[in-house]
């Protein structure tokens, strides 16, 4: 088996690599895993617990490659409240409960349920999670302990809490705050100074390196105590002989309430969405670009999850800062994950006592720092810029979050983006009748080797599992055209997923293309804008699709104006047989240049009235030639349908081209005028080319391939064509015969 | 192959905007597929209805067509499957509605028992028109089953006498025979799976058509197309993309309690009919 023998190889030859990454993971993950634990007010070695139960067992039987898992931060409001409802033991048994739970969903294969969720609502729910961990924080950063009653309360009291600070007659406290700000300082600024040197240590690490440095100069150069308040430092740190001799026993007492399953029900739906949503992050890292198995991931998370509650962890997920640390510091597979777990090992048998040097504030400013990152208002600018509904989910869902509770959080968050994409479409009709149904059809071209994938009715955070399911089934080096214009309705979690799959797509050597919505009504201009069919659609909105923004990018490289609006001057067209039984309704998307003698347009027509009307969008190029040539029509040999206003016409022969004749279906009213005009040359440039429908009506030609709108590259290859095709026919037309 | 010809063709009829339309097309059917038409109308018998169905069908009679009237009153379902029994109906069309929404769904339900409990082949028509409109392309299924031949067969009977272009057969492939793609690995394995079976659904495609009567096959472009969707809804699905004019397909299967439960097949196209369907028994 020389592949095994490569692999077993490159696994060696890139293990010094991720020896190192796990190295610098393992230097956030110490203090983070401290600071989330005491946090969700559980004994700060939980955390370093869960770390390394995660990374040790996660790197065995996990399905990614180049995540890092352990504590999250998404899990510390629900711990929270297992906490203090169920006592510490109680929430030991949660943890393990949650985790049988997650290996179940893995061998479900549920590793699709974070689709599920609007993103606007995760997103909400996310920042409710960060203000809660602000919130809490926040007081302890400044040095300044509290015990109220719900999360809002600690939010509302960080305006006191900031005044308190300059009231301290206690200098020991005055010193922890300081400690905290300056921490806070280090986490804020770190990025914004490139400095190779500064950047080798990670700032959670530094703010570590720093305080125990500070608490030793303190004891060994100054000879007296450590400013900072005694109540203020780090306790309970056990040593690892006294983790191994004293690990708790989980209480299953309260096996039977209804807060107990509440707690563990809230613990496997926020750590399956926190890791579910970090591995399709991390695998758009991945430099490899490789795909996750994701239910093979939830299985060993929750295998994890199981170990570590019984050891006196934490939950175990997949976390997206550490991952993306692992990433940029040159980790390639699972063994830096392993490896950065053997560093916390390492860490506490080693250095336990003087973890015990550093101040609470100054942890708890990396959380400040963290939870301001997930509820910043960048966010929601981010978040109203894609619509102004994105941000009435998002606010719903974050103040069910804090005011009750997580679960409700989620569930208002479901409920009020249904209700208003029933607002938007003005009536549930569209969804009830349509929901059980396959709405996504997918095939591959024959003649392109395409995939095309054609969605119907609606497609939003409801069904979007089911165009996931056949997206995923796409190598992500062929190319995808997904055809929206039979939907009537697409949502922003739609488009921001698809964005996603464009991403990839175009990162492993593919093309992604998304056709069909340059005709649904947004209200906002932001790409990832909620999109709705509006029949008889007079006036466009502004946004254009990333299709159309493309086309006006390519128009300039192509030396085209280029016009979105729509045109209603379809004269150009009279003269050709194909639109004889048509009804040209309009052209837009127009790329032309000055003399208006090339054109590349999408057009709408339709065939047919009233019930049997049927509509056509597709993609054409007209052009004007200045020498007068034979009205013709050149198809491919069995496309007849296209052309059947020429019905009795007979496929004229050119002499000496059986070939051509074999190939291509020549009909025209004049066939000795045309057999004079196919000369060698043409003859030769149609079967050394790719095959176009091309009409000509005397004067101009139309070309065109398929009835559905060109995607970009389409576009790109029908303009080239176009080009070589107008040289060749000018030479024809200027020396006939 | 014993080519099962369509000899006597019933329509079921209604006095609604469309049933001119109607009996015209069934007409002009019954005169491609040179069979006799009968006309089964729910309700009593009546000198003006009579008068009326004799107008519609007088420029037919013309070219030779042979037409009878049949009133059944009663139950409509019932009655209609009477009649195709007793006349020995082999093809049955019905006017469908393109959607049924609340207002027709009455009568789109009875079509819809019809095509489940019919003998015979049943033909649903969703834009029945005065004049001849012309059918390009015809797409047919390819399904792995015993009904499946006779079916294409009939496709190519119908396409022969619609002088139709262009017949697709179209081969479902279902997401339980590639299995879960998951990673990398088990995308390569199921991208090679779906490869190798696209070549043994195209085979046995093949060896179906060579039953064919050659004449039935000139003329036409015959073309096969594997498609990746939910079984007997996704052809109709892709029937609509590719603007086919009519759709060709098995009769279901004896439908159980439990299909009624869970709509599937042909359940689903019935509930939004893409295009004209044929149905095969």
């Amino acid at each position: 088996m020389s592949t095994k023998k490569n692999s077993i190889q490159s696994f060696f030859s890139a293990l010094p690599k991720n020896i190192f990454s796990g190295f610098v993971v393992s230097l956030i993950a110490l203090p983070l895993g401290l600071g989330l634990a005491m946090a969700s007010e559980a004994p700060p070695i939980s955390g370093i617990i869960a770390a390394v139960v995660g990374g040790l067992l996660v790197s065995i039987f996990g399905g990614s490659h180049v995540t890092i898992s352990g504590p999250g931060n998404g899990l510390v409001g629900v711990l929270l409240v297992a906490i203090t409802t169920l006592g510490i033991q109680g929430a030991y048994a949660a943890i393990i409960c949650s985790g049988v739970l997650l290996v179940l969903l893995g061998f479900l294969r549920m590793g699709k349920l974070a689709d599920f969720f609007p993103s606007s609502a995760i997103q909400g729910m996310l920042a409710a999670i960060g203000l809660i961990i602000l919130g809490k924080q926040f007081h302890i950063m400044l040095g300044n302990k509290l015990s109220l009653d719900g999360s809002v309360a600690y939010l509302l009291a960080i305006p006191e809490t900031i005044q308190g600070v300059f009231t301290y007659a206690d200098p020991g406290l005055t010193f922890a705050a300081v400690s905290g700000v300056l921490s806070l300082a280090i986490m804020v600024f770190y990025s914004k100074i490139r400095n190779q040197y500064l950047q080798l240590i990670p700032a959670p690490m530094w703010i570590v390196l720093l305080s125990i440095g500070f608490s030793y100069y303190c004891e060994v150069v100054l000879q007296q105590p450590n400013p900072i308040s005694a109540m203020y430092m780090i306790s309970g740190i056990p040593s690892a002989n006294q983790i191994v001799a004293e690990i708790p026993v989980p209480s299953f007492s309260g096996i039977g309430s209804l807060s107990f399953w509440t707690s563990v029900l809230a613990l496997t739906l926020i750590a399956s969405i926190e890791s579910l949503l970090s591995i399709k992050a991390v695998d758009k890292l991945d430099p490899q670009k490789r795909r996750s198995n994701v239910n093979r991931d939830l299985k060993a998370l929750g295998l994890a999850t199981v170990g570590s509650g019984f050891l006196g962890g934490l939950n175990v997920v997949t976390v997206i800062a550490r991952s993306s640390v692992n990433v940029n510091n040159g980790g390639s597979n699972r063994s830096a994950n392993f490896m950065h777990a053997l560093f916390l090992v390492i860490f506490i048998v080693l250095f336990s006592a003087q973890l015990t040097r550093i101040p609470l504030p100054a942890l708890m400013a990396i959380l400040v720092y963290t939870g301001y990152k997930l509820a910043s208002p960048a966010l929601v600018r981010k978040i109203f810029s894609v619509g102004k509904e994105q941000l009435l989910i998002f606010f719903t869902t974050l103040l069910a979050t804090l005011f009750i509770d997580l679960i409700t959080g989620i569930i208002a968050g479901l409920i009020i983006t249904f209700m208003i994409h029933v607002l938007v479409n003005k009536g549930a009709s569209v969804f009830i009748r349509n929901f059980l149904k396959p709405n996504v059809l997918m095939f591959q071209e024959k003649e392109s080797g395409n995939y095309y994938v054609s969605v119907k009715h609606f497609c939003s955070f409801l069904n979007f599992y089911k165009l996931k399911q056949k997206l995923e089934d796409v190598p992500e080096d062929k190319d995808v055209v997904i055809d929206f214009s039979m939907c009537q309705f697409v949502d922003h979690t739609v488009m921001e997923n698809i964005s996603g799959y464009q991403d990839v797509f175009a990162r492993r050597g593919g093309n992604f293309e998304v056709i069909g919505l340059d005709l649904h009504g947004t209200d906002s201009k932001h790409p990832f804008a909620l999109r709705k069919l509006i029949p008889g659609l007079t006036k466009r909105s502004g946004a254009l699709t990333k299709r159309q923004l493309t086309l006006q990018e390519i128009s300039k490289d192509f030396n085209l104006q280029y016009q979105a609006e729509k045109s209603e001057d379809v004269r150009f067209l009279d003269g050709f047989k194909y639109f004889s039984t048509k009804k040209i309704e309009r052209i837009y998307n127009r790329l032309f240049n000055t003399e208006n003698t090339f054109k590349l347009f999408d057009i709408n027509y339709s065939e047919g009235e009233f019930i049997a009307k049927e509509d056509v969008r597709t993609t054409m190029l007209h052009i004007k030639l200045n020498g007068v040539v034979p009205g013709f029509t050149l198809d491919q040999e069995g496309f007849l349908e296209k052309v059947s206003a020429f019905a009795g016409f007979k496929d004229i022969a050119i002499e000496n081209h059986s070939d051509f004749s074999k190939r291509f279906y020549l009909r025209g009213e004049d066939p000795v005028a045309i057999q004079a005009f196919f000369t060698d040359n043409l003859v030769l440039f149609f079967e050394s080319n790719p095959y176009y429908h091309i009409e000509s009506n005397g004067t101009s030609v139309l070309v065109y391939s398929k009835e559905r709108v060109a995607g970009v590259k389409e576009i790109k290859n029908l303009h080239d064509f176009g080009k070589r095709l107008q040289t060749e026919l000018l030479v024809c037309a200027q020396n006939p015969g | 192959m014993n080519q099962k010809k369509f000899s006597t063709i019933g329509i079921g009829v209604t006095f609604s905007p469309n049933l001119k339309a109607n009996i015209c097309q069934s007409a002009r059917l019954a005169l491609l597929f040179k069979a006799s038409l009968v006309l089964i109308h729910i309700g009593e018998a009546s000198k003006e209805k009579s008068a009326t169905f004799a107008s519609y069908l007088a420029p037919f009679s013309k070219d030779g067509l042979v037409a009878k009237v049949v009133f059944s009153p009663g139950e409509p379902v019932g009655a209609i499957l009477e009649s195709v029994k007793q006349k020995g109906i082999d093809l049955l069309i019905l006017g469908a509605l393109q959607r049924e929404n609340f207002l027709k769904y009455y009568i789109g339900s009875i079509a819809r028992k019809i095509t489940r409990k019919a003998s015979c082949s049943v033909m649903l028509l969703i834009n029945p028109s005065i004049e001849p409109l012309p059918c390009k392309h015809i797409v047919v299924n390819g399904l792995e089953d015993e009904k499946t031949p006779a079916t294409i067969s009939a496709a190519f009977f119908v396409a022969e006498a619609l002088s139709s272009e262009k017949i697709t057969i179209v081969e479902e492939v279902y997401n339980t025979d590639i299995g879960n793609v998951q990673d990398d690995k088990s995308l390569r394995k199921s991208t090679l799976l779906k490869e190798k079976i696209s070549r043994r659904e195209d085979s046995r495609i093949q060896k179906i058509l060579e039953d064919i009567p050659q004449k039935h096959k000139e003329n036409k472009q015959v073309g096969t197309q594997p498609i990746f969707g939910k079984r007997g809804y996704s052809i109709g699905h892709y029937a609509q993309v590719v603007r086919a004019d009519l759709l060709v397909m098995n009769a279901p299967k004896a439908s159980v309690f439990w299909d009624r439960l869970f709509p599937h097949d042909l359940e689903h196209i019935l509930t939004e009919l893409p295009t004209d369907i044929l149905i095969v028994q």
